[in-house]
């Protein structure tokens, strides 16, 4: 029991990375943020530009969210990251992070998104349409809100996913909380940093694993 | 009638927390006797028989079926008596995901442990009864209500129960459709099933119940013959009852 | 634009490449067979845990689900691989793959079950009970394929999840098949066999999507 204590929680190992633990936090965070913002945005963009149903833009914005949700981000990651340099586009670990992690939010939520508009009713259009709104204003006064509203939980729930992603910048190189942790264990020989790393994510998650549970569960109770 | 108790509910109790739901209930349902139980809504008449079959848990009392008491026992010789009680729901509970047939054949299979042979058999005999037997192959969402109701009463039937239990097996359904139902109850009287009825279908109370059992705030408040109660009402509930409902 | 040709679609390189990779999508398929069926059977174990009256069975579940859906499936995958040999227990990659994604994946499926669990009416299990079905005969034949119909959509999205979580494993060089495409890449100094890797998840996974929105759709109308 000592041993295992020595190997997964030393305190002299822990206090030693702490720090870097706590700057790959940093990483992750900022990165996960920024994909959020990103991915959401854009995911909502190309919903609204859908709902105009003009077809060949359709036919694109369809093809890129089927592409993005098929591919595992880590080839496109791996894609990126290694095959374009030789074309002469260098990107960082984190920006290519960001992109694919982002492009993947995106092609989620303008699935999410757009079923959420699909089932706004026929009428609540023909209502905005009929008083004079116009096709964009009813877009974005009427549809819109009802559409984010069904979108949330669903979404929540893709975040989480997303951002726990964050963790696929270690194998290029980020270093984000995984790769502080992978360097710092092979350094001290300790499986510590492996064990900061489990906390730091639990630290995270666990509280927006709950507040997606209660989401869930709040709207399923208006539904009844 | 003189004959022996099909089903005795003896000291029945129900509460929920604090709050009493049942209190002291005490009723006999004879071989081949219809009783019905009418009362108004939250008088505890629906609580009482689900605890016939325990759907519902009894906090004290007992449940008698043909002379063996189902408060005792293990949860495989609960299941064993379930199947001696027949049920028919408000809402039917028919199974969405299965044909009529399987519907009514499912618990003769699996429960009962009857051949396929055996339970298609059973079970036609049944849906004829009923009414139902050229839509055997029809899911459950293609039926009227009062088809589906049918179905359910077949489905119980299949199972050979010494008692039905109806809770307000016509409620759920439009006007037009009751008739069927109800025929086919008074269908099964005549052939001397013992039945409990919770309903509200006064007119059929007065024609074919032996005895009418009037239930307010939890408890039998009166009980005798439909002439008697709705006749000659003692209580002064069952009176502000029956004239409230006769409107 | 040649260059681009020549880096991504270079069909010599790829012809190369394929016998490779074909060999790590063998490896891909039976990871995913072996990963689908734990989850969808512990996920239901899971789920019914996550239901059950008992609260010393309700709570290790629901602290089971809620943990394991908190950590990335690649910190998981990592921690198994590199910290349990610390505390002298070592695993092949392909163990610990199946372990970390047992626990990842039972735990998000066990979430679709439940919802599937809830959204069957009461009455039917009471139905069930009142013909004479043991709880399980109950469960089994009238609650489980009823709550499975309503949750096919989910169930699905969630596979093409776990088939593209498989990916992760090249981390821990296990030879699958995003593996081996980034193993001919840095031989051929070419991108090619990656993205011929993309391709063959797209032929694997693309009509998964498309039955997935269709259902979405379906479900919305």
């Amino acid at each position: 029991m000592d041993r295992f204590l020595q190997t997964f929680f030393n305190p002299v190992v822990a206090a030693k990375y702490a720090p870097d633990i706590i700057a790959g936090i940093w990483v992750t965070l900022e990165i996960a943020a920024a994909v959020i913002i990103a991915g959401i945005g854009l995911g909502l963009l190309l919903a609204c530009l859908r709902a105009y149903r003009i077809k060949v833009l359709n036919f694109f914005i369809i093809c890129f969210a089927d592409i993005f949700r098929a591919l595992p981000p880590l080839v496109v990651i791996l894609i990126l990251y290694f095959g374009f340099p030789s074309i002469g586009i260098r990107l960082s670990g984190p920006m290519v992070l960001f992109i694919v992690l982002s492009l993947t939010l995106a092609a989620f939520a303008e699935e999410i998104f757009w079923a959420g508009f699909s089932s706004v009713e026929k009428g609540q259009w023909e209502a905005g349409i009929a008083t004079g709104l116009g096709f964009s204003r009813t877009l974005v006064y009427i549809a819109l809100p009802q559409a984010v509203r069904l979108a949330f939980p669903p979404l929540v729930n893709r975040v989480l996913a997303i951002t726990k992603m964050t963790a696929l910048g270690s194998p290029i190189g980020v270093s984000e909380i995984l790769s502080s942790a992978t360097t710092a264990q092979s350094f001290s020989g300790s499986a510590t940093p492996l064990t900061m790393s489990v906390a730091a994510y639990l630290a995270i998650f666990v509280p927006m694993v709950i507040v997606a549970r209660w989401l869930e569960g709040r709207t399923a109770w208006k539904k009844r | 009638m003189a004959n022996r108790p099909m089903l005795e509910i003896a000291a029945l109790e129900k509460r929920f927390g604090s709050n009493t739901i049942l209190k002291n209930i005490d009723l006999k349902v004879a071989e081949g006797e219809l009783v019905f139980v009418i009362g108004p809504s939250g008088s505890g008449k629906s609580t009482m028989l689900r605890c016939c079959n325990r759907l519902e848990e009894p906090t004290s009392g007992d449940i008698i079926v043909d002379g063996r008491n189902i408060m005792q026992g293990t949860s495989r010789d609960l299941d064993r008596m379930r199947l001696q009680v027949g049920m028919v729901f408000q809402g039917f509970h028919l199974y969405p995901h299965m044909s009529v047939l399987k519907n009514v054949t499912l618990a003769q299979r699996k429960a009962l442990k009857r051949t396929k042979a055996e339970a298609d058999a059973r079970a036609m005999d049944m849906l004829e009864r009923v009414g139902m037997e050229h839509k055997a192959d029809a899911y459950p969402a293609e039926l009227s209500g009062g088809q589906q109701q049918r179905v359910a009463i077949a489905r119980a039937l299949a199972l050979d129960p010494k008692v039905m239990l109806f809770d307000e097996p016509t409620s759920a359904l439009d006007p037009e459709l009751v008739g069927s139902v109800l025929k086919v109850m008074k269908d099964l009287r005549a052939k001397g099933m013992t039945m409990l009825v919770v309903s509200h279908e006064m007119g059929f109370a007065r024609e074919t119940a032996d005895r009418v059992v009037f239930m307010d705030g939890g408890v039998i408040v009166e009980e005798g013959t439909p002439e008697q109660i709705f006749g000659a009402p003692q209580a002064e509930r069952t009176k502000a009852f029956l004239s409230r409902v006769s409107g | 634009m040649d260059s681009l040709l020549d880096q991504f679609f270079n069909l010599d390189v790829m012809r190369q490449s394929l016998p490779l990779l074909l060999n790590g999508l063998w490896m891909t398929l039976q990871l995913c067979c072996a990963v689908i069926l734990l989850g969808l059977v512990g996920g239901l174990v899971v789920a019914l845990g996550n239901m059950s009256p008992r609260r010393w069975v309700r709570w290790p579940a629901v602290v089971y689900t809620d943990l394991f859906r908190a950590l990335p499936p690649l910190v998981l995958l990592i921690f198994i691989y590199s910290g349990l040999p610390f505390a002298g227990i070592n695993v092949s990659p392909f163990t610990a793959v199946v372990i970390a994604f047992l626990l990842n994946n039972s735990s998000y499926y066990a979430e679709v079950y439940r919802a599937g669990l809830i959204s069957v009416p009461k009455g039917q299990a009471e139905a069930a009970k009142a013909t004479g079905l043991s709880k399980a005969q109950a469960l089994i034949h009238v609650i489980l394929p009823q709550a499975i119909r309503n949750v096919l959509p989910d169930l699905l999205s969630n596979t093409v999840e776990v088939v593209k979580l498989t990916s992760l494993a090249s981390v821990i060089s296990l030879s699958e098949l995003l593996y081996s495409a980034n193993m001919a890449r840095s031989v051929t100094y070419n991108a090619s066999p990656l993205v011929l890797a993309a391709l063959i998840y797209l032929i694997l996974l693309w009509p998964l999507v498309r039955l997935v929105s269709h259902f979405q759709r379906r479900l919305a109308a």
